[in-house]
């Protein structure tokens, strides 16, 4: 354990408002679509010295305790199920052991840059195909004219309400329908198998929550919180079993983040809904791009491709971890901007409500 | 507008999680040592960093809601049906 010890970083100023501002802008994405931010968090910590693990570590370390925050928030609002949420989150976090069991397999077998070429494939090909269905599905809704109106529930969640499996069917109100667990233990597991292998379970956790099983996006991003709580709660467990926590950098980020994920979970209350799918749509794309700029270093450094310059890799590196930043920062930016014009609507409401009341 | 200016703000009860809040952050960056020692030690000690982000997040999340509160951000006064 000494080593473990001796990994632990030393936190300057600069440091500490480093982490305290990726955590404020993780959380206000996190509070806003359910998840979020690990994806830079995880790498940035990485980047100041910490090694790979106790990053993870820290990481879920700080995202179980602000999702609890986050959940309680929204559940305020009305939009969280809980039953769906604990549910799912129970088998992702079967997905999170069998997904990190995996990673290890693959890491022995292949060595770091196999199992890093993995964790890029994944994210290239789950956000290119998701996050491509999520940012069409918004567009669509934004062309149609309907962004007012409630949310139709899709052919695919029509039908797995519609299956019946006796003595598996539970009743969830965020789809004011009976769906068959087996049709959600799968869906959990992914997501946990999605959070072990690129930090963000949501990804693969609210788009199915809202196009298999119907819930509305809000309810979906909502609920994605309590996924977060259940699985985060069981992994920082599991780390901290081996000593990996820093729980300083785990407290210094969620210092950040606890500003951020109320800000977001306010935004919800004020913003159309299919706004969730195009903040989650946009982050999924922009760093799906940020992904595949590294599978070709990955690629070399397994010798499938030529050898590439120790510049080329660095530039690589490097671009790929600005435009990570990038779309966080992106996901932040549309998040405040239409919080903010919700609020200037939501005045104009009431000031014309006012003003019609005192003519009466 | 009138409902918001008549609701008392929580100004009191975020100034004491606030006070709290930094007490606790102080504590922990001024013995950072001792902390990583035990926090570290695996085992039964895991539940040490489970226990401090608990007592982070209900003090601190008590702090940053009424903050938000205080400063006038709060949720549309009608509620969005998402049934």
């Amino acid at each position: 354990m000494h080593d473990i010890v001796n990994s632990f970083i030393n936190l300057d100023t600069i440091t500490i408002l480093y982490l305290f501002g990726v955590g404020f802008v993780g959380g206000l994405v996190s509070g806003f679509i359910g998840s979020g931010g690990a994806f830079v968090l995880t790498p940035g910590m990485m980047s100041l010295g910490v090694p790979g693990l106790m990053a993870v570590a820290s990481n879920m370390c700080h995202k179980f305790p602000k999702a609890l925050v986050g959940a309680m928030k929204r559940f305020k609002y009305g939009q969280v199920d809980v039953k769906l949420g604990v549910i799912l989150g129970i088998s992702a976090e079967a997905g999170v052991l069998y997904g990190a069991q995996i990673q290890e397999n693959i890491k022995k077998s292949f060595g770091d840059a196999g199992s890093n070429l993995y964790v890029s494939a994944a994210f290239v090909v789950i956000l290119a195909v998701v996050g491509g269905f999520v940012l069409r599905d918004a567009w669509k809704t934004y062309k149609s004219g309907n962004a007012h109106e409630e949310e139709k529930t899709g052919k695919l969640a029509k039908w797995v309400q519609s299956i019946n499996i006796p003595g598996t069917m539970v009743y969830f109100k965020s789809l004011n329908a009976k769906v068959s667990i087996l049709f959600t233990i799968p869906l959990g597991f992914a997501t946990g198998m999605l959070a072990a292998t690129i930090a963000v379970g949501g990804f693969i956790g609210v788009p199915s929550m809202i196009y298999v099983l119907g819930a509305p996006s809000l309810m979906a991003s909502a609920t994605e919180l309590v996924i977060a709580f259940v699985m985060g709660l069981g992994g920082s467990f599991k780390y901290a079993l081996h000593g990996l926590v820093d729980i300083r950098l785990a407290m210094i980020i969620l210092a950040g983040s606890l500003f951020g994920i109320q800000l977001g979970a306010i935004g919800t209350t004020y913003v159309k809904p299919f706004m969730i799918k195009v903040v989650m749509g946009v982050i999924m794309v922009i760093v799906l791009f940020s992904r595949a700029l590294m599978v070709p270093v990955y690629l070399s450094q397994l010798g499938l491709i030529g050898k590439m310059s120790d510049m080329t890799v660095k530039v690589l590196k490097n671009t790929s971890f600005a435009i990570m930043i990038a779309a966080l920062l992106i996901g932040a930016f549309i998040v405040l901007k239409s919080f903010v014009e919700g609020r200037r609507e939501e005045k104009l409401r009431l000031a014309s409500e006012a003003l019609e009341h005192g003519k009466i | 507008m009138a409902t918001s200016s008549t609701k008392k703000k929580p100004v009191a009860k975020m100034l004491v999680m606030g006070i709290i809040s930094i007490a606790l952050y102080a504590a922990l960056l001024t013995h950072q040592d001792e902390v990583n020692e035990m926090f570290g030690k695996g085992t039964w000690y895991a539940f040490l960093p489970i226990l401090a982000a608990f007592l982070f997040s209900f003090v601190h999340g008590s702090f940053t809601g009424d903050f938000w509160t205080v400063v006038g951000i709060e949720a549309a006064k009608k509620k969005k049906e998402v049934k």
